[in-house]
């Protein structure tokens, strides 16, 4: 997808005004945290589960090409094919190809956040393959030509009224007038009308959660079930990976998954874990004919053994998109492009640039909250303030700020002038907001004053009162 | 194909500062493939005994909405099947598996229960079929591929029956994976299923039946030592 991640100020002043999704996000603010932490509260291994999980995938990044080459070995070995891809165009291509060798018209999918990095539908659609979404929030916002806002739950940004809307236009062929208040209605009907949908498809496509490199696995949580239709019934299941998915063993991965659906949606284990391993046997009379894995880098190669490494750890949780304040205010189109959130603050500027994706490190309160709810730990406020700093560095951010930045920097070098400065600034502002106690505009911070007032400076400064605590 | 797979090695390697691992560095990594090493396996199911974590097992699978009837023997299924399906009001009509594991159960006692043995298609409304592990932790069923076990039998129908026994529930995943190990080859699908399908896609709340299956039935024998 095009990136519109440097129109990040507007999208977001556009998303606060806008009531659907306002009022969408206060469900999304509510649930899952409190989801999250009652399934937390519950398992007392909880933190140590994290330190072990962070273990692994730590081992794994150390020794990235064994476990990718002992994987690529084991798919082979049951009678599989892995496709290494640099590039998101690569991917494409490929899954093109395996399609065309089946003379393939349509593809279900599951949710794969992968094949949103590689526009995948729109460049299936342009080369006359019908990519199909199967996924409920996903199959929604693919009826409105939209992305999805969030890595877990696509649809969040939406109210049921806008999905019925949709449908009605959709699903044209039923009565008009049907009610589709009713979520379960609205479920209903996704669900007879992907029906044939599945059984007829030439193609499945799934992402991963998980590859096991001691079995050439790839693993697949959903809990709708539909991520399984989408793999058992067509000629051919296609799985989209990027590289750092993969864990060595069975019981590295279920170490895992016990952090990941507890940390996602606050449920004990996601209803159909699924683990898939080369396609079907001889005997069996059903799954798929050929099994492939299409193995992603699209950039992920170059975060090794720099500042950004641990970002690698990442298992797509969502975590830290459903506990961000910035995200919870603004969703995830905001953000402008596949990820987003603190993980994607973080990932974007990595995969598209810092040129492209520098607004979304600026996006954070720095709260914290990301990191602390993080199953892997990864210290996003940290890896954030990094991005800055890299902006700085190439001359980036505007001349405003950084004139400001350099001019503060320059004071608060020096102590004596700092004390007279902030005392003399302190003393002007507490003077001229005295009366109602804070300003409502400011000349060179409206970018402040726009959404808030800014309190006026009263009595002392914290350095002259300490001063004065030392004397006495 | 090859070029993008030498490049991404490389690009690896280098990131990380080093060449290719040498027999020295591979020797401990394949070890570690090898050994199947436990990581902390929770307390909850673990610490307790095996009628605990049946006891374990039903309660957690309850909580996802999924039923459980637990019957004294094989003996007992055909009765407790079709009893279900009339509390649901449902066809006693269903597909199941030709799993062995089915066997030994004398669906004859019950000749109301219309039964079809094979793979389930679009408009099998009830499918039956064995489970070949529990997981007590979570409330989890474990079901594997296999000639006798096709894997759309535990999606298509709209109703999904499982028969599993007392002895089959263990208390974590990795006691799944040892049993399997034990069973034999990995198979091409091996499924974990914690209650009936359901979405939360439509504003947060819980809808059951999107995809899979709307009803999730177990029905438990209690085969086991207790």
């Amino acid at each position: 997808m095009q990136p519109t991640s440097q129109a990040f100020k507007a999208n977001a002043h556009q998303a606060l005004g806008d009531p659907n999704l306002q009022r969408a996000m206060g469900m999304m603010r509510t649930g899952f945290p409190k989801n999250r932490a009652a399934a937390i509260e519950r398992l007392p291994e909880f933190d140590a589960l994290r330190d072990e999980g962070i273990a692994i995938k730590n081992h794994v990044i150390a020794n990235l090409d064994f476990y990718l080459e002992t994987f690529e070995k084991n798919v082979i070995a049951q009678g599989g094919k892995v496709h290494w891809c640099r590039t998101a165009q690569e991917a494409c291509e490929t899954v093109l190809g395996i399609c065309r060798s089946l003379d393939a018209k349509t593809v279900t999918k599951g949710k794969s956040m992968v094949g949103e990095e590689m526009a995948l539908n729109d460049f299936l659609e342009a080369n006359g393959v019908t990519p199909i979404e199967t996924d409920l929030g996903e199959y929604i916002v693919q009826i409105r030509h939209e992305s999805p806002s969030h890595i877990i739950a696509p649809a969040v940004h939406l109210v049921k009224e806008q999905m019925a809307e949709s449908f009605r236009a959709t699903h044209t062929d039923l009565p008009h007038a049907r009610s589709l208040e009713e979520p379960r209605v609205l479920c209903d009907e996704a669900r007879a009308v992907l029906r044939p949908k599945f059984l007829a498809a030439d193609v499945g496509i799934t992402g991963a959660n998980f590859l096991i490199a001691e079995t050439g696995s790839s693993v697949i949580v959903t809990n709708e079930g539909n991520g399984d239709l989408t793999q058992i019934l067509p000629k051919a299941h296609i799985v989209l990976a990027s590289l750092e998915k993969v864990v060595p063993t069975l019981e590295d991965a279920s170490t895992l998954l016990r952090l990941l659906a507890r940390s996602a949606t606050g449920q004990e284990f996601s209803t159909y874990t699924t683990v898939s391993t080369g396609p079907r046997r001889a005997e069996d009379n059903d799954g798929p004919g050929e099994y492939h894995v299409v193995l992603l880098d699209n950039g992920r190669t170059a975060l090794l053994g720099g500042e950004f490494q641990d970002m690698l750890r990442c298992i797509r949780c969502a975590a830290c998109l459903n506990h961000c304040p910035v995200y919870g205010a603004v969703g995830g189109h905001a953000y402008g492009w596949v990820y987003s959130g603190p993980m994607g603050a973080v990932l974007t500027p990595s995969l598209i640039g810092i040129e492209q994706a520098g607004h979304l490190p600026n996006a954070s309160t720095f709260c914290g909250r990301c990191e602390s709810v993080c199953p892997m730990r990864i210290p996003l406020p940290k890896m954030m303030r990094q991005w800055r700093e890299r902006e700085f560095e190439k001359k980036l951010t505007p001349k405003t700020q950084r004139w400001g930045l350099g001019l503060w920097a320059y004071v608060a070098q020096r102590p004596a002038l700092y004390r007279l400065a902030s005392g003399v600034t302190g003393a002007i502002l507490g003077m001229l907001g005295g009366r109602h106690g804070h300003f409502r505009s400011l000349p060179f911070a409206s970018g402040w004053t726009d959404m808030r007032d800014l309190p006026a400076p009263e009595g002392k400064s914290f350095m002259s009162l300490w001063a004065e605590r030392r004397k006495a | 194909m090859s070029a993008s797979r030498d490049q991404i090695l490389s690009g690896i390697r280098t990131g990380l500062g080093r060449g290719k691992l040498g027999p020295a560095e591979t020797q401990p990594l394949d070890a570690r493939l090898a050994e199947h090493r436990r990581n902390l396996i929770p307390a909850r199911a673990a610490s307790l005994d095996h009628a605990g974590q049946v006891a374990l097992f039903i309660a957690m699978a309850e909580e996802v909405d999924a039923s459980v009837a637990r019957v004294s023997s094989a003996t007992e299924v055909p009765g407790a099947v079709a009893d279900y399906l009339s509390r649901q009001n449902l066809p006693a009509r269903l597909v199941m598996t030709p799993d062995p594991k089915l066997d030994e159960i004398p669906w004859d006692s019950r000749p109301l229960l219309e039964i079809r043995k094979g793979r389930a298609e679009g408009g099998d409304a009830v499918g039956i079929t064995a489970s070949f592990a529990a997981i007590a932790e979570t409330g989890t069923l474990m079901l594997v591929s296999g000639p006798e076990s096709p894997t759309r039998n535990n999606f298509l129908p709209d109703t999904h029956v499982v028969v599993l026994r007392a002895s089959q529930v263990v208390a974590a995943y990795e006691d799944g994976w040892d049993r399997l190990r034990a069973a034999g080859a990995m198979p091409r699908t091996v499924n974990f299923i914690t209650g009936p399908s359901r979405t939360g896609d439509i504003e947060q709340r819980l809808v059951l039946g999107a995809h899979g299956p709307r009803r999730l039935h177990i029905v438990l024998i209690d085969d086991a030592e207790t």
